[in-house]
């Protein structure tokens, strides 16, 4: 990089703020998705609003692309440096701005951990509801970013659901504010269009989060299975019953080995696990919660236990949540998948992943949030036989086709990024993404923000100007178009 | 306007006859006018492809359509500059697929809501919003008005319920971005930038909705007093640990009333209430009229001339807007009332003479946007919204909103002039 660019860089952030030293910048060179790495020309670690601004500048003006980072969690490769561009590292703004308990409002930096806004508000029993198992370390940047779910936003949502208004830099250098501490703002929803649109549109400065009440009494119920089918049944007779469960996850044998062996979250060892999370007002969980039992029964659990206090409710989130890290004591390597499928085809998803996975060799650990059909199979390999990375590799993308041919989707949560940029087109129709870019173009005319993830290739903006009526503001002299 | 008035005579309507059939091709009468402003013709294409066609080539003549569904809320939004074209969705009102074991349903939208709560309904469950005039107003128009109602307070708003969205371009694009699973965020959610964008950049010809159980039992109670002190009972109820389905604000000129609805099993809602009557204390309580929950549709009902305003604020500033309204109603003889969700948005209607209600609407605009909040004017006498915006200020993200306009209607053809800063 130029030397006029980077003391410009300098300027802005200071000394401290640039890194340029290789062996420094490889920290930066890849995210959770530790198979693509890329070594930015610079790092830059804004503290403000205005530096980020200053640098989007300097980036608009020079043509230089930029990814956003935050704590650098993500598995799709969405905070993968651009080999000519720089990585602005968010961490640095980490502020709690404001929190406004009466209105259930919080105001953040895109640096706060996510776990930090909970532990702010949580003396006052509030929490905020996304949770995605790196909650301890993500940032809230990077929540927006992928529109992060979690095991409980079956009840709760996800990010989306929980973020009101944002600041955010575009990728010229302007500042706009989408959304607001008020809901359904005049204009379009340009802040649920940010959400989730993984570093493409531009840099958020600002976040105004929504927080919930924490509910009266939580219960968790382990059900044990002896297979996953058994174990989706239930999950569809708990949703036939007419009851919303805070969260449903599944497990099978390979996953609840790996989570036994790590944490030892006391899961009896069966062929499916489930775990059902009611909340709400204590008599409502205990009428519930003896309909979820006697479902489970009729479905064949052959074990049912109710954690009885909260210690033991946290360690079996703590198995469920260990899990995908749990599985590296089974194999040396292995990857993780994200599909969704309609929760009705459970059985038939998993049968056919029973089948590749024995077809190519390789085991396959399944995680699941089965209310919401998300499916997180992680296939195991070992990086030191030739070969079996590609195989393992070719195994997820033939899972993530069973899930598309199920009518459902190649990311519930972990975003697209440059990982499952080749997928889309497989999910997505040519005037489904060509209509995606129409948004892109808007935000990017010129393709500087995290390009090239994504969608499967670079789009080029043409200009093609629109002509209007003139607004009645505009010929009283009151208005004027930008 | 000039553009409409210019290309008129030399429109080719068989053509447009062809595309749609000559008999879903009719003369636009003097009710099918959009705030005054006539229309030469309706089409009501019998699929997306033939909605797509029509647009492409309303599009290619250089004519200015605009989409309809039940036509309950066409009122909404700024006159529009001109319209040559209704495109209704009148004949696509099918409820395509209805998973009810996966709680999705995929509907046409032209389907009328009440319709497809009944298809619903017969799996015990719903669509959990509750909108404006739901036997008229259809899918598609709820999504392009954003309207949801009194449940919001639990299940959000349209928002968060639709899942997938099918929508025709001006240049005929027929896309499609999300799915029929819950959790998906592979690409940009269009059904977000879709909602709430009053058909101003492409028709919405289908749409993916998540699904709720339908409430086993539900029951209501409604608190009486002071503005104030129900201000500050609604927000000692949201900061309690109850599990309320709608929660509400209605006021009038010396008359405020709370609502409170719990929905679930019967230990459950019973608990609840004991609950809320302790919060209360000494407040008037009585069990709710049983069309409390409607208060939201029935507010659009009353004399006229009367302004109907959409407002947004914090849950802390409820009182404030009561006092606000009053002062605004008081200083032009005008009548008043509000109801406001529990979320920060309501309506308030205003009635009188047509000068008093613009007065209106300016100052308590002025004051709303003082408290950090909006007000849009959703339904009154066009001589009370000429000559201004009736979305309010533009914010900062104005330009944008403009570039995406352009990006997805490049020629203005959709609804041109109606949307904020005359979108």
């Amino acid at each position: 990089m130029e030397a006029r660019i980077l003391n410009e860089f300098r300027a802005i952030v200071g000394e401290s703020g640039l890194i340029t030293e290789a062996e420094q910048l490889s920290t930066y060179d890849c995210d959770g998705l530790t198979m693509f790495r890329v070594l930015p020309l610079a790092v830059l670690l804004p503290t403000s609003t205005a530096q980020v601004q200053a640098i989007v500048r300097v980036c608009h003006r020079e043509k230089i692309p930029f990814v956003a980072r935050g704590s650098g969690t993500g598995l799709s490769g969405g905070a993968l440096p651009v080999a000519q561009g720089i990585v602005i590292s968010l961490t640095r703004m980490n502020r709690i701005l404001e929190v406004d308990l009466p209105n259930q409002r919080v105001v953040v930096e895109p640096g706060v951990i996510n776990l930090n806004v909970t532990a702010r508000v949580a003396p006052d029993g509030y929490f905020y509801a996304p949770d995605p198992s790196s909650q301890l370390v993500c940032s809230i940047g990077g929540n927006v970013a992928e529109n992060s779910g979690g095991a409980h936003c079956l009840k709760y949502g996800f990010t989306t659901t929980h973020v009101l208004g944002m600041e955010v830099v575009l990728p010229d250098g302007s500042l706009v504010h989408l959304g607001g501490l008020t809901v359904d703002r005049p204009g379009y929803d340009l802040s649920g269009v940010f959400v989730g649109s993984e570093g493409t549109l531009g840099i958020t400065t600002k976040v105004i989060l929504r927080i919930v009440k924490k509910p009266e009494v939580i219960k968790v119920l382990l059900a044990a299975f002896n297979s996953t089918n058994e174990a989706g049944a239930a999950v569809s007779g708990i949703i036939a019953a007419g009851m919303l469960p805070a969260a449903i996850e599944m497990m099978d044998n390979l996953a609840i080995q790996a989570a036994e062996a790590a944490v030892q979250a006391n899961y009896p060892n069966c062929g499916g696990l489930l775990l059902v999370e009611l909340d709400g007002p204590a008599p409502e969980v205990e009428t519930l919660m003896e309909e979820v039992d006697d479902v489970c029964t009729k479905c064949g659990a052959w074990e049912i236990h109710v954690a009885q206090s909260d210690a033991e409710r946290a360690r079996v989130w703590t198995g469920r949540k260990a899990a995908f890290a749990a599985v590296g004591r089974l194999a040396p390597a292995y990857i993780v998948q994200d599909g969704v499928i309609p929760r009705t085809a459970l059985p038939q998803v998993m049968s056919e992943i029973v089948r590749l996975s024995s077809e190519v060799g390789l085991r396959v650990a399944n995680v699941f949030h089965a209310g919401d059909g998300n499916l997180h199979p992680l296939v195991l390999y070992d990086n030191s036989v030739p070969g079996q990375d590609k195989l393992a590799e070719k195994l997820a993308g033939d899972i993530l086709r069973l899930c598309i041919k199920a009518g459902g989707s190649i990311t519930g949560e972990h975003g697209v990024g440059e990982e499952k940029k080749m997928f889309m087109s497989e999910m997505y129709a040519e005037p489904d993404l060509d209509t995606m870019q129409l948004v892109r173009c808007a935000f990017d005319p010129e393709n500087l923000s995290n390009p090239d993830k994504v969608f499967p290739r670079p789009r080029l903006c043409g200009e093609k100007p629109g002509v209007y009526e003139p607004h009645p503001l505009e010929i009283a002299g009151l208005a004027q178009r930008f | 306007m000039p553009a409409a008035s210019g290309v008129m005579t030399e429109v080719s309507w068989p053509e447009l006859a062809q595309i749609v059939g000559k008999e879903y091709l009719r003369a636009a009468t003097a009710a099918d006018a959009i705030d005054g402003v006539e229309v030469q013709r309706v089409a009501e294409p019998g699929a997306p492809e033939e909605l797509a066609h029509a647009l492409r080539w309303a599009q290619a003549a250089g004519l200015k359509a605009a989409p309809r569904g039940g036509g309950t809320k066409l009122g909404w939004g700024n006159p529009p500059a001109a319209c040559d074209l209704v495109l209704s969705t009148a004949r696509l009102n099918r409820v395509l697929e209805y998973a009810w074991a996966d709680m999705t349903v995929i509907v046409e939208a032209g389907c009328r809501v009440a319709d497809l709560q009944k298809t619903l309904a017969e799996h015990g469950q719903r669509l959990a919003v509750d909108p404006l005039w739901p036997e008229q107003a259809t899918i598609g128009g709820i999504l392009s008005t954003n309207d949801s109602g009194t449940l919001r307070a639990r299940y959000g708003s349209l928002r968060d319920l639709v899942i997938g969205i099918t929508v025709a371009l001006p240049d005929g694009t027929l896309a499609k971005s999300g799915g029929k699973v819950v959790k998906n965020v592979a690409g940009y959610d269009l059904s977000k930038l879709f909602t709430g964008a009053l058909g101003t950049l492409g028709v919405i010809v289908q749409a993916i909705f998540r699904l709720h159980p339908l409430p086993r039992q539900s029951r209501s109670l409604s608190f009486s007093g002071k503005p104030e002190s129900l201000n500050q009972l609604l927000l000692a109820i949201q900061a309690s640990k109850l599990t309320f389905t709608g929660l509400q604000l209605r006021a009038a000129q010396g008359n405020t009333h709370l609502d409170a609805r719990f929905d679930g099993t019967a230990p459950g809602i019973e608990a609840q209430v004991k609950q809320v009557q302790q919060i209360a204390g000494s407040v008037a309580v009585s069990e709710a009229p049983a069309n409390v929950w409607t208060t939201h549709q029935a507010i659009w009902d009353g004399a006229t001339p009367a302004l109907l305003t959409k407002f947004s604020v914090l849950p802390t500033q409820f009182a404030a807007v009561c006092a606000l309204a009053e002062r605004s109603a008081r200083a032009q003889s005008l009548a008043w009332k509000i109801v406001v969700q529990n979320v920060g948005a309501g309506y308030a209607r205003f009635e009188g003479n047509e000068q008093g209600l613009r007065t209106a609407l300016l100052t308590l605009r002025e004051e709303i946007a003082k408290l950090g909040g909006t007000l849009v004017a959703l339904d009154c006498p066009v001589a009370v919204k000429r000559g201004l915006d009736v979305w309010g200020a533009p914010s900062d993200a104005q330009p944008l909103m403009v570039r995406v306009k352009q990006r997805f209607d490049p020629d203005g053809t959709l609804n041109p002039g109606r949307f904020v800063g005359g979108i």
